[in-house]
Formats: structure tokens, C-alpha cells, sequence
């Protein structure tokens, strides 16, 4: 082999070995610097301080921070941390340095306002952020159906929440359905027809499917909440017209007083307890629920949202 | 082969400081001094964090403009010169050219970065009047930020092994700002799908990881750095300047300088 041809086999042997080899480490550095870069980053927490370093390139540098956030978010829910405390100011940097980045408003909210373990548990400063959104895109009526249902869903401030829908029914172009949940929240705010309405709306209007999954979820949980009452109803009229708790749904079918073996929303029967309680085959695939809870049973520490199909 | 190599870094080094690369030494001593004296005037309790931060970027910007800068004309200046065919012309093989270029221009960059190590410190004095313990993690930092050099005077080499001058500083200059951006450039990778995913993935493995070279923040405010992370970094930087040096030999042996 001529000493060229062998430089050029030893010197490319040596820097695949050094890619593949660089990667690896990359990786190492990224588990040892876990969170470092947000941590550094907000070592600068004025908004405005970065606006001006950015010098004029803030578009990208929104984009960015955008990132940071989803990333930060997403890392401590999927490791279940429940501390999200980098995340009202990842969201404040972002906003501010691109104020019409709707994205950030809207998933942003939806990442602080539920409560942990679904989301940050920072309805005030979910908030805060969508009335800046509102403050910088006044025409844009789905931040005002945001800041609605955060205050009817996670602080249920029924008025507030209907101020939110009548504000938003007001722009021009605004989906009807503001209006209808402004005057629901006025009079029915606590009914389950107006949590489903929300839910449904929410479901509909996203075109997100982790948001439309949840609203999926919620919404068969109000299922759930109205059909376990009303099983445990007949339930309880059985034992008063024979004197015993019905042994199964059979017997309550074979009275004429349901159709066939009820089932919940995701098709699996309910169950009938000895003393005519009502509960899911399977609460893990429905959570939110209220109603049908299985006796000492224990949530898993993230509930499972079952993606749509 | 170890000899021919050390006549070319020693020749490098001694080029670089006949061509007045240390002058910048002058300018970086008036910025410290300059600070030192004007932040405690017009700031509050934030001396020691302006003069870390101050001092650290200053080294670190100053070495990578001269890696780039200098960098760049390793290889065509000694062509447009004709001094590479005198070179060549001896017993030393192409890619010993390279590899002495490279230890010539860090050495450089390491003398110079040592002198601008003792003005980060003598300002350090001067605003802090005495140092702490926490004040070690400086030399981390500079530490890290000599790494960082590695890695652009190898991909400024690299440039320079097939590129002109002037595109060459475009490229390096460039990989040096998307390398500051490295993490969040994984964090879109990590966003994306389908084929995109990998490429973007691809592409963010492999420019240079230069933003976990960067510890200025954290040592400013006096945190420590894990012994793991000055380990994976060292390593990190060798093996992506040895990639970089690979790339630069394997195009420098098959160039045709006629």
C-alpha cells in the first residue's frame, strides 16, 4: 500500500471512530448538563434586557425560548418532577420577545393551569400570560375562550369565566359558541352539560392531538360522572321495590329497568357492587373521573390520556 | 515524525507572534483595566459578576476571532507564499503539515489565553480585593474556553484545506455561532418527525457542542462544575479536533497544489 493511500485509510478509520465516538460523549454531556442551559438562560430574566441583546433578531430568539419551554415542560412531566418553576418565565421571555406568537399563549396556559400532575398548577400565572396574549392580539378570540375556561375549569371563577366568553363573543369573527358559554356560565356554570359543552369545544377547536386527546378524556369522564349516578339510582329502586341489592346488571335488564349490560364510554362494563355502588371496570383508562371509583384505588402519578385513534 | 511536527507548531507560534497576533493582548488589558475601575463606579455589588463575565467572554472572543482569523491562512498563505513547496519539498509529509499547524496555532491561543487568564484574576483583585475559594472555578472556565479553541482552529483548518480565505471564516465563523446553539438545535431535532427528526438530528450531532463548553454564567455566580462534565468535555473537544484535523488531512493529501 502507498503511504498516501494508507494516510487516507488510517485518517478516515480514525474520524468515523471520532464522530461515532463524539457522539456518544455529546450524549453523556447532555445527561450530566440535564436543565443546565434553561438554568443558565435565566440568569438574564428581564424580558426586555434580552429584546435588546436579541438586536433585532427577538423572532428567533421567541422561537428559541419557545423551545426551551416545551422542552422543560415536557421533560418534567414525563419525569413526573411536578416542579415547573423555570416555566412562567420561559413563557414571559417568550411572549415578550415575539407578542404575537399565539402558539405560547395557548399551550403555554395549557401547560401552567391544570393541576399537577397535568400540568404545572399555575392558574394565576396562566392567566397572566393569557391576558398579555389578549393585551398584544386583542382580535384574536380563542385567547379570550382560553382565559374563559381557565377560570371556569381551574379556578372555578364562574363569573370571571363568563366576563372571559363575553369579552370574546365580542370580536369580530368569534365562534358562536362564546356567547352561549357566556350566558351558560351565568346561570348553569357547575352543570355537567356546560363542562361538556367546554370540553367539546375545546375538542373541536384544536387542532392539537395531546389537547384534543385530554378533551377526549374529560369528556368521557363526564360521561362516566352522569352514568354512575344513575345506574346507582336504579340500583337503589330495586332494592327498594324487592329488598336486596340487584347481584348484577342482569337482574336490574331482567326487571325492564336498563335496556342491556351498560358500558362505559371506552366500552367496557360497568360493574355492580354487592351494596349497589357502581364503578369502572378499568379507572386507568378513564381518569378525571369523580364518580365510579373502585374502593382503595390508588391513581398512577401521570394520568393516562389514551391517544385518538 | 514527533520532531517534524514541533518544528512546524514552533514555527507557527513563532509566525503568529512575528505578525503581531499577541498585540491583542494590549487591547484586552485596556478592556479589563477599563472595567475594573469604571463597573465599581457605576454599578452596585456586582463588580466581581461584570469582571468574571466581562473577562471570560473577552477571552473567549478574542481567541476565536484569532482561530479563525489566523486559521484560516494556515494553509493558503503558505501556498499564495510558495512556502508550503519548500516545505513539502523536505521529508515532511502532508498531513504532519496539518498536525504541526494545529499545535502551533493552540499553543498560540493557549500563551494567549494564559496572559489574558492573569488580567481576568489581577482585575478579579482589584474590584474583589482579596479571591475566594469559589474563584478556582475561573480556571474551569478558561479551561473550557481553550477547548472551545481546539475545536475551531481544527474546523478553521479544515476550511482552510480546501476553501478560500474568505469562505473559509464565513464556514468557521458560522459553525462557531450554530455550535453556541448546539442544545437547542438537538431540542428542535427532538421536535421534529419522521425523516426530518433524523436529519435534523444528524446535522445537530454534528456541529461542535460549544455550549457546553460554555461555563461563564455558572462561574460567575460562583457554582461549581462537576468533574464528570470537565472530563466529558475534554474528551468531547479531542475527539471533535481530531475529526476536524482527519477531515482537513484526508482533503490536504489528495489536493492538488500544483
Amino acid at each position: 500500500m502507498k503511504p498516501s493511500s494508507r494516510i487516507t485509510v488510517i485518517a478516515s478509520g480514525m474520524l468515523v471512530v471520532c464522530l461515532a465516538a463524539s457522539v456518544v460523549t455529546l450524549r453523556k454531556i447532555d445527561t450530566i448538563r440535564k436543565g443546565a442551559t434553561l438554568e443558565e438562560v435565566l440568569y438574564i430574566t428581564s424580558p426586555k434586557v434580552l429584546k435588546r441583546l436579541s438586536l433585532g433578531y427577538n423572532g428567533l430568539l421567541a422561537d428559541i425560548y419557545w423551545t426551551r419551554a416545551v422542552q422543560y415542560f415536557g421533560r418534567n412531566f414525563h419525569d413526573e418532577t411536578g416542579k415547573y418553576t423555570l416555566l412562567a418565565p420561559l413563557l414571559e421571555i417568550t411572549t415578550a420577545l415575539d407578542p404575537q406568537l399565539i402558539v405560547a399563549y395557548e399551550y403555554g396556559a395549557n401547560f401552567l393551569a391544570p393541576a399537577v400532575p397535568g400540568g404545572a398548577g399555575m392558574p394565576e400565572q396562566a392567566i397572566e400570560l393569557t391576558e398579555y396574549g389578549i393585551r398584544n392580539n386583542p382580535d384574536n378570540w380563542r385567547l379570550y375562550y382560553d382565559l374563559g375556561f381557565i377560570y371556569y375549569q381551574d379556578l372555578k371563577d364562574y363569573k370571571k369565566a363568563a366576563e372571559a366568553f363575553e369579552r370574546g363573543s365580542e370580536v369580530p369573527g368569534a365562534h358562536p359558541w362564546l356567547k352561549l358559554l357566556a350566558a351558560l356560565m351565568a346561570e348553569h356554570a357547575g352543570d355537567i352539560q356546560t363542562s361538556r359543552l367546554l370540553w367539546t369545544a375545546t375538542y373541536e377547536n384544536s387542532a392539537d392531538k395531546n389537547i384534543r386527546a385530554n378533551a377526549a378524556a374529560h369528556l368521557r369522564a363526564l360521561q362516566v360522572d352522569q352514568d354512575v349516578p344513575a345506574l346507582e339510582e336504579l340500583a337503589s329502586k330495586y332494592h327498594e321495590r324487592t329488598g336486596h341489592w340487584p347481584g348484577s346488571f342482569r337482574e336490574l335488564a331482567e326487571a325492564g329497568m336498563i335496556p342491556g349490560m351498560p358500558v362505559d364510554p371506552l366500552g367496557k362494563p360497568y360493574k355492580l357492587m354487592a351494596d349497589g355502588r357502581v364503578v369502572v371496570g378499568d379507572p386507568d383508562d378513564l381518569p378525571f373521573i369523580q364518580k365510579g371509583i373502585p374502593e382503595g384505588y390508588k391513581p398512577p402519578p401521570k394520568p393516562k390520556v389514551l391517544p385518538i385513534e | 515524525m514527533k520532531a517534524r511536527i514541533g518544528h512546524i507548531a514552533s514555527n507557527t507560534f513563532r509566525e503568529a507572534v512575528r505578525d503581531r497576533v499577541l498585540y491583542n493582548l494590549i487591547a484586552f488589558a485596556l478592556l479589563m483595566s477599563g472595567a475594573a475601575i469604571l463597573v465599581g463606579q457605576i454599578s452596585i455589588d456586582i463588580e466581581r459578576l461584570v469582571v468574571v463575565n466581562l473577562g471570560l467572554t473577552a477571552v473567549s472572543l478574542f481567541g476565536v476571532v484569532i482561530a479563525i482569523f489566523i486559521g484560516i491562512g494556515l494553509v493558503s498563505k503558505e501556498i499564495e507564499k510558495k512556502t508550503l513547496y519548500t516545505v513539502l519539498s523536505r521529508p515532511v509529509r502532508r498531513w504532519e503539515f496539518i498536525v504541526g499547524k494545529f499545535f502551533g496555532l493552540a499553543g498560540t491561543l493557549a500563551v494567549n489565553t494564559f496572559f489574558m487568564a492573569i488580567g481576568v484574576f489581577a482585575a478579579l483583585l482589584y474590584v474583589s480585593h482579596q479571591f475566594q475559594a469559589s474563584d478556582g472555578w475561573i480556571l474551569v472556565a478558561l479551561y473550557f474556553i481553550v477547548l472551545q479553541f481546539l475545536i475551531v482552529t481544527s474546523l478553521a483548518l479544515l476550511f482552510s484545506s480546501f476553501s478560500s480565505p474568505l469562505l473559509s471564516a464565513v464556514f468557521a465563523f458560522s459553525l462557531f455561532i450554530i455550535g453556541s446553539f448546539a442544545e437547542d438545535l438537538r431540542g428542535f431535532a427532538a421536535m421534529a418527525h419522521g425523516l426530518g427528526r433524523w436529519l435534523a438530528t444528524g446535522a445537530a450531532y454534528l456541529v461542535p457542542n460549544l455550549s457546553a463548553l460554555n461555563v461563564i454564567n455558572s462561574v460567575a455566580h460562583a457554582q461549581p462544575v462537576s468533574s464528570q462534565l470537565i472530563l466529558a468535555n475534554s474528551v468531547y473537544a479531542l475527539l471533535y479536533a481530531g475529526m476536524a484535523l482527519c477531515g482537513a488531512v484526508l482533503i490536504f493529501e489528495r489536493r492538488d497544489l500544483k
